[in-house]
């Protein structure tokens, strides 16, 4: 955006005359840092692609992606099957596509329980503190004695396979990490002065909670829900190539991955592509999280 | 893997700064080990019993009478008050009862006492791969900081990080197995060797050296070696991470500053004086990820086919066992947390900054 173009001089305005402008260049200021670190961009680039990809699947999709031809299956990449075909027959090309709106699903989905759940818990726990911090803590300490991946193996054990059941397992595996981040945040402003004002202007607890310390705590949540999002669709993945997430004929990548794993030997594309994918989306997330880090948080940089 | 970016202290709450006396430390930290280990029963148990899979079908099926299933309910005490059905579980775990797996009929102790030797196998071999390249890799990238090194080791972690390993290990039997010939293939050993063994300690690699027998020594390497590096690449991502951001940490101290003046080469100063600064903190990044690979071996041993604990939690999964599910479950917690008590006592030991 150039300096000389009116709205150019409108992001620049050292004092922003509306709420809206100031949200603006702040949001241009975030732009800038992000177009300073390639591997953010990059991350951020291959996302969009990804929503982009997700949202418009069925122009993107050349074939049906249920439609089952025995006469062409487990085909090589070629022209009309631009990635080959699975042992059904079905186009591989078209279900990765329609995968990719499966895996943003179950990522979106656990991050929007897992991080209010781990913000709500870590700000009660640090704002309030004595034993109501003392025995959430201990709650905490104790999802994480587990590695998430286990601790959700053994939640969809109980609560029987599905693609529900794996999202409510993640978010169950996911939330304590953000808990404790959420409470470190709050034990550093809980002490301050804008806290204390809003006290004695007669604020009750809960509203200091929602309104004055946990927006101080969403950066870092965002950051780490960011980071975590890599995770949480490895191990969407794996729950669908051990069976226990999406139910076929859904195009899940882990669950495609899993059919894929007894042709390997002779079809390796099968298994190869859907393995690609959750690759490169989980790079992305990566990329993007690590970013995200050093632009909204300094202290990291 | 990549949930333990950030140097989280998973304490099992003995984080005590300071020491006041040791008699009231040692107290504390026994009570809050009792504590964590009643949390961990607590919610093994309330996965296994609370959730809603219902255990009396799973070992009668869809067709028992009523009569069978009061009866089978009964037996398994699920007739009984919720708490005293949580004190009869504390007490057989206590007794190291975790109650029989349904689909071997035996213990599940005995299960897993059986299973494990090839686990541990696997992930010894795999840290000592993820650790003999990981902290080189770390330390060198920090010390050529934003060169080619330092891009290279950052790219190869972030690929650790992101890389699904049931699917590296799939198209590592692709590539090497099934095209190449170079490795072994799926199991720990060829079926033509498998009754030559005599087991000792039920690691294959070191029963056959014991023995000499270093034709089948070869074999069992062969096989271990794909699955132990992919196990081994993850760790590689963590701990080269974790030691380059330690080591640039040190690198920006003066001391440093001081030993390059008196004349000290690039690498003595890195190795001899920052390294020794952060070897503490590195084995305890070691010792978590060593306990990370528990995590990833349940994927990689179910794509190797190998006879170990993934595997049987894997199969006990599937087929709805949850006797062994929870035991298994709570056997982990139970590891990470006697791993984050002796990582505490490492640093108390031998960090003198921590006193």
């Amino acid at each position: 955006m150039s300096a000389s173009t009116p709205f150019g001089v409108w992001l620049r305005a050292p004092v922003p005359a509306s709420p809206f402008q100031a949200r603006m260049q702040a949001l241009w200021k975030a732009w800038r840092r992000l177009r300073g670190n390639p591997p953010a961009l990059a991350g951020a680039i291959l996302l969009v692609l990804l929503l982009a990809v997700a949202i418009f699947a069925p122009l993107i999709a050349t074939h049906d992606i249920l439609a089952q031809d025995l006469t062409a299956r487990l085909q090589k990449p070629s022209a009309t099957h631009w990635l080959g075909t699975d042992d059904l027959g079905r186009d591989i090309f078209s279900r990765v596509v329609y995968g990719s709106r499966i895996t943003l699903y179950i990522a979106f989905l656990a991050a929007l329980i897992a991080a209010p759940l781990g913000l709500i818990i870590g700000t009660t726990a640090g704002y309030l503190g004595g034993w109501t911090d003392t025995i959430l803590m201990r709650l905490v300490d104790i999802f994480l004695s587990f590695p998430s991946l286990i601790l959700a193996l053994a939640f969809v054990a109980a609560l029987g396979p599905g693609i529900e059941n794996a999202i409510i397992a993640i978010s169950l595996a996911a939330w304590p990490p953000i808990a404790r981040l959420a409470r470190a945040e709050t034990l550093t402003v809980r002490n301050s002065d804008y806290i204390a004002a809003v006290r004695l202007q007669g604020a009750s607890r809960m509203r200091i909670i929602v309104h004055h310390v946990m927006p101080m705590c969403i950066p870092s949540v965002i950051v780490r829900i960011t980071l975590n999002m890599a995770a949480i669709i490895l191990t969407a993945a794996g729950l669908g190539f051990l069976g226990l997430g999406a139910q076929p004929p859904s195009p899940e990548w882990g669950a495609m991955l899993s059919t894929g794993r007894q042709f390997a030997m002779n079809a390796w594309w099968i298994a190869a592509i859907p393995g690609c994918a959750i690759l490169l989306t989980s790079l992305a997330f990566n990329l993007f999280g690590d970013g995200l880090r050093d632009i909204l948080d300094p202290r990291h940089g | 893997m990549a949930e333990a970016a950030v140097p989280a202290r998973r304490s099992g709450g003995v984080a005590a700064p300071g020491l006041p006396s040791w008699s009231g430390t040692a107290l504390r930290v026994v009570v809050s080990i009792a504590v964590t280990l009643f949390g961990l029963m607590a919610l093994t148990f309330f996965i296994g019993r609370m959730l809603p899979l219902d255990p009396v079908a799973a070992i009668l099926g869809d067709n028992a009478t009523q009569e069978a299933i009061d009866a089978m309910r009964a037996q398994l005490g699920l007739d009984q008050p919720i708490w005293v059905q949580f004190a009869r579980y504390v007490g057989d775990v206590v007794r190291l009862d975790l109650g029989t797996a349904l689909t071997t009929g035996k213990p599940v102790l005995a299960d897993i006492a059986r299973v494990f030797p090839a686990t541990i196998e696997l992930a010894t071999v795999g840290i000592i791969i993820g650790t003999g390249l990981g902290i080189p890799l770390g330390v060198m990238a920090a010390a050529y900081r934003d060169t080619p090194v330092d891009y290279f080791v950052r790219v190869f972690g972030l690929l650790g990080y992101s890389t699904p390993n049931f699917w590296l290990g799939l198209m590592g039997l692709v590539l090497f197995y099934a095209t190449l010939g170079w490795v072994g293939g799926p199991g720990r050993i060829d079926t033509a060797f498998q009754w030559d063994i005599e087991p000792v300690t039920d690691l294959l690699l070191l029963d056959t050296a014991m023995a000499g027998q270093w034709e089948i020594f070869r074999d069992v390497f062969g096989h271990i070696i794909l699955p132990a590096s992919i196990l081994g690449f993850g760790a590689l991502a963590y701990i080269s991470r974790m030691t380059r951001s330690f080591m640039l940490e040190q690198l920006s101290q003066e001391y440093v500053v001081a030993a390059r003046v008196k004349g000290l080469s690039w690498m003595r100063t890195v190795w001899v004086h920052a390294f020794r600064n952060v070897a503490v903190q590195v084995v305890t990044v070691v010792a978590l990820a060593y306990a990370f690979l528990l995590e990833g071996a349940v994927l990689t041993e179910t794509v190797f086919a190998w006879p170990g604990f993934g595997r049987y939690l894997t199969n006990a999964l599937l087929a709805g066992d949850m006797n062994a599910v929870v035991g298994c479950t709570l056997l982990i917690g139970i590891i990470f947390v006697a791993l984050n008590l002796l990582t505490d006592l490492l640093y108390r030991l031998f960090d003198p900054r921590t006193r």
